[in-house]
């Protein structure tokens, strides 16, 4: 199979029956209670949701570190400011449609302008938090985050990957934007899974010297590149398993942070097919595949298919369904890739 | 016991007086900021300045100082022009605000000046950022003070309102804030624009101590601040009531003066006025 042995992940990758299921948000609580055993300057924050977001785990063991602020998120990102700016390292949790949604100014200003350590963990992002419907919904956040000076954007792929991100983001020192679902999605990645902030990881590669011929009769070891961020990760995999069977080459990358972007790693995967799709659940304007277009445009420019919310506000529903009804399951990224392909050589 | 002495107040006085000189000059060279606000806040900063703040001019960063943080950043032609005559950085460099390349900033900006505790200009978020300070400090057993300085048109923010409720619930006695209370705001007076009052029955709601000073009275001004050092359970709000323009009397309590910076020929008048006391003294200045 051309899983990246590299990427040590899970063995039952492509069987959805077996595949342990977790939610990311999970790895988050994991995460921060660790990083809060590990370093005591590390405080937590959270508006009025701290189970829901995980908080609760480091609200129990460490409750002269845990700060409940109620339901002010504005309030929470700028009495962050303060503890940072004083020398703490404060987390703040609540669903991302109110942080960094409500309080996006007092990010950028309070916390991003003046380049102070908070990290900010925004659960309940995409179409998959379910029946809650539209309001709960955030599919903006990475657009209203990514253009922000000093901050670091990152939507891990599973429960281990949430987890050493937030352990990560510690030792980052300025503001960093984390985004987090709610549902139980596959957990794909390993404890030994690398994970590096700022570093995309290629976890599916066609085998070496199996070059196939394409319309123009060049040989290539690929025919498309999809690069990919948060749990949909995993649906690129299935997607590109699939695809194989048809033989279509595809590389898949696990694009988890989002700014900075690694631009090697996306730059090479044009050089090398020539097609690119971008997959992410959040709106595709201003989204993960914006900022690949943008790497791709300045540097090597090849067509691009845009997997992602089109435009619209979400609803209720169980969250497959949503996935399937905006437009980001299996069978439309298989759809996107052969568009793609179509436009490759014209 | 009073805490100023005779000697001390006409220092000060004198003081006020050199640092409002110093925000006409620099607004008439930047051509822009605002007027009103300096002018009315400046005998408090020179207080804080020059007696109560515990702190090193020489040394910006040092360890366990008292922490002056300017919400209504707006202001920050009193707060430059304070920071230079106490010795931060040469009295000189305060002609580059606003200007390209400078440190003094149209708004304060934290990693632009050393000595400047925060970045703020968008209202309503200064008191929580004090309080989150505050918080901290508190957590490990810090005994400096964290001072928070607002205005009164930034009592219309939710989020300020959301920090009185933080501060109140956590009994943040390291923290005082102080409102600017002169009444204007740009699109007029306050009570007309979003009536404010009673603001401080609605500060002792919210679990403060507080206290109404004159804003021009060193006096009151330096009692009120050791007075909140001495209340235990609560976070202290002094509600400054000043004059907006003040020491130019041809623009005190004008709202229009609240945005806009003199002319030269207005600065030229301004500067002679603060410089013979209105008239008071005559001397080769004029």
């Amino acid at each position: 199979m051309p899983i990246n042995p590299n990427a040590k992940l899970v063995s039952n990758l492509l069987d959805l029956k077996t595949i342990e299921q977790a939610p990311t948000r999970k790895g988050y609580g994991e995460g921060l209670l660790e990083a809060g055993e590990k370093n005591e300057k590390v405080v937590a924050l959270c508006a009025d949701l701290t189970e829901s977001t995980q908080m609760h785990l480091f609200a129990k063991k460490f409750p002269e570190r845990f700060i409940e602020i109620g339901v002010a998120e504005q309030n929470m990102a700028t009495v962050a400011s303060g503890l940072a700016n004083y020398g703490k390292i404060p987390f703040i949790s609540s669903y991302a449609m109110f942080s960094p949604g409500r309080n996006w100014e007092q990010i950028r200003t309070t916390i991003c302008y003046n380049n102070v350590p908070v990290k900010i963990a925004g659960s309940h992002v995409g179409v998959s938090v379910g029946p809650d419907g539209a309001t709960h919904q955030a599919i903006e956040d990475i657009a209203i985050t990514r253009p922000i000076p000093n901050i670091t954007v990152i939507n891990p792929c599973d429960m281990h990957e949430a987890k050493k991100a937030t352990l990560a983001a510690v030792s980052i020192d300025g503001p960093i934007y984390l985004r987090f679902h709610r549902e139980k999605t596959p957990v794909f990645t390993t404890p030994d899974t690398p994970f590096q902030i700022g570093r995309a990881e290629v976890v599916w590669d066609p085998e070496k010297g199996s070059p196939s011929s394409d319309d123009s009769g060049r040989l290539s070891l690929l025919d498309v590149a999809i690069i990919a961020c948060g749990p949909l990760v995993h649906n690129a995999i299935l997607a590109a398993a699939e695809l194989e069977k048809a033989g279509i080459k595809v590389r898949v990358i696990n694009n988890h942070t989002i700014k900075p972007m690694d631009e090697k790693t996306i730059i090479q995967a044009a050089k090398d097919a020539d097609a690119i799709v971008t997959v992410e659940e959040h709106q595709v304007q201003g989204g993960m595949g914006s900022a690949v277009a943008e790497v791709l445009a300045r540097n090597y420019p090849v067509p691009i298919e845009f997997i992602g919310v089109q435009n619209r506000f979400g609803e209720s529903g169980a969250p497959n369904e949503l996935i399937e009804h905006f437009g980001m399951g299996v069978s439309h990224i298989i759809g996107a890739v052969k568009k793609v392909l179509a436009r490759k050589h014209v | 016991m009073p805490h100023l002495h005779d000697d001390k107040i006409k220092f000060l006085e004198q003081k006020a007086n050199d640092i409002r000189q110093s925000i006409i000059e620099m607004l008439v060279e930047a051509g822009s900021g605002h007027t009103a606000g300096p002018l009315g806040m400046t005998d408090i900063f020179t207080a804080f300045y020059f007696h109560i703040l515990n702190h090193d001019p020489k040394n910006p960063a040092m360890e366990d100082r008292d922490h002056l943080i300017l919400s209504n950043g707006h202001i920050c032609p009193v707060q430059y022009a304070a920071m230079a005559h106490a010795g931060y950085f040469p009295i000189e460099e305060l002609k580059t605000l606003r200007k390209f390349g400078t440190r003094l900033q149209g708004h304060p900006h934290r990693g632009s000046l050393p000595g400047v505790e925060t970045t703020s200009g968008p209202l309503g978020s200064g008191l929580s950022q004090a309080a989150g300070y505050a918080y901290g400090a508190r957590m490990d057993n810090k005994k400096f003070r964290v001072y928070c300085l607002m205005s009164d048109g930034e009592q219309d923010a939710g989020n300020t309102w959301e920090a009185a409720m933080f501060a109140g619930k956590n009994k943040l006695n390291n923290l005082t804030a102080l409102i600017d209370r002169n009444n204007i705001q740009i699109d007029g007076m306050t009570e007309d624009i979003m009536p404010l009052e009673n603001l401080r029955a609605k500060y002792e709601a919210f679990n403060w101590h507080v206290l109404e000073i004159n804003g021009h009275n060193f006096e009151e001004i330096v009692n009120a601040t050791e007075e909140a050092k001495a209340i235990y359970e609560k976070p202290t709000l002094i509600v400054a009531h000043t004059i907006p323009g003040k020491g130019i009397k041809e623009i005190e309590f004008d709202y229009k003066w609240h945005g806009i910076p003199p002319n030269k020929d207005q600065a030229a008048k301004f500067l002679s006025e603060l410089r013979t006391l209105s008239g008071k003294i005559t001397s080769g200045h004029q």
